[in-house]
């Protein structure tokens, strides 16, 4: 019983620690540090004793996060060293789920009125997006190459594979964690 | 219109199984050392593969467009430490720019 409270609480504060990380520069030391409000604050300790390194027992809790596991959420849930926020990837996943239906709902609505959305530049906003989700993650040598390799092996794969699939073989860039 | 629904309710009940099944069968255990060191890299090795395949791939092609220097704009704002929302729309405006006048 004091368990699930534990977890609605998290909840809670994760959505408020989200909204302020979206808008603070994008350092972890940032998002760390006290001027992002009591709450944030709060959630991220809470993480630290809770969440990453302790896992999450509750099958149906399990799955719920597993469904809210996209690129941007888990990103920004991660915090280094392989552990990741657990109030953070709620938090950012409910709103990344809310904001994509209802931008492709409006699309589907009125997108055709738009025009070629490259027009706007559109098509350089992921990358940028993923730019600045990767910078703060590439904090030593192993973090960088591993991003390189990534990069090296999806653009090596993009003319022969499906989209998608080079993605996930670049993917195998992480094995170089393996060498000591 | 009764079969389009049938094939997204499939496509849809399928993606929730396939996200499901890592966590939900081996979460609540933590995870071997090793395989953490190996973790931690996953991350930047997939945002390194798609900021290179949103910037330079164009289908099965790959390119060098005006996304080029709207990414380039990011990188310099991201540098700069700007937030993320702005360093976004630097790189939109950036690119739409070029677009318009190169």
């Amino acid at each position: 019983m004091a368990r699930a409270d534990r977890d609605v609480g998290d909840d809670v504060r994760g959505l408020g620690a989200v909204r302020v990380g979206l808008g603070a520069p994008r350092r972890r030391d940032d998002r760390r540090g006290g001027d992002g409000g009591a709450a944030p604050e709060r959630a991220v300790r809470a993480d630290r004793d809770l969440g990453g390194a302790v896992p999450d027992r509750i099958l149906w809790s399990r799955l719920v996060h597993a469904q809210l596991v996209v690129d941007e959420s888990w990103a920004i849930a991660a915090e280094g060293e392989g552990r990741f926020s657990r109030s953070m990837l709620l938090g950012a996943g409910v709103v990344l789920y809310v904001s994509w239906v209802a931008g492709t709902a409006i699309g589907a609505l009125v997108g055709s009125g738009i025009g070629d959305p490259a027009t706007f530049g559109l098509d350089a906003a992921f990358a940028a997006l993923f730019l600045g989700l990767l910078v703060p993650l590439a904090r030593d040598r192993r973090h960088v190459a591993a991003a390189l390799l990534g990069a090296a092996i999806a653009l090596a794969l993009t003319p022969f594979a499906p989209a998608g699939v080079p993605i996930i073989a670049a993917g195998a860039a992480c094995l170089i964690g393996l060498k000591r | 219109m009764s079969q389009t629904w049938l094939v997204v309710t499939l496509v849809g009940a399928g993606t929730i199984a396939i996200k499901a099944i890592g966590p939900v069968l081996l979460g609540g255990r933590p995870l071997p050392e090793g395989l953490s060191r190996v973790i931690e890299l996953l991350a930047p090795a997939l945002l390194g593969a798609l900021v290179a395949v949103q910037t330079f791939g164009n289908g099965q092609a790959l390119a060098v467009d005006e996304r080029v220097l709207g990414v380039a704009v990011a990188a310099i704002a991201i540098w700069r430490k700007a937030p993320l929302l702005l360093v976004v729309i630097l790189a939109t405006v950036t690119t739409a720019l070029a677009r318009a006048l190169l």
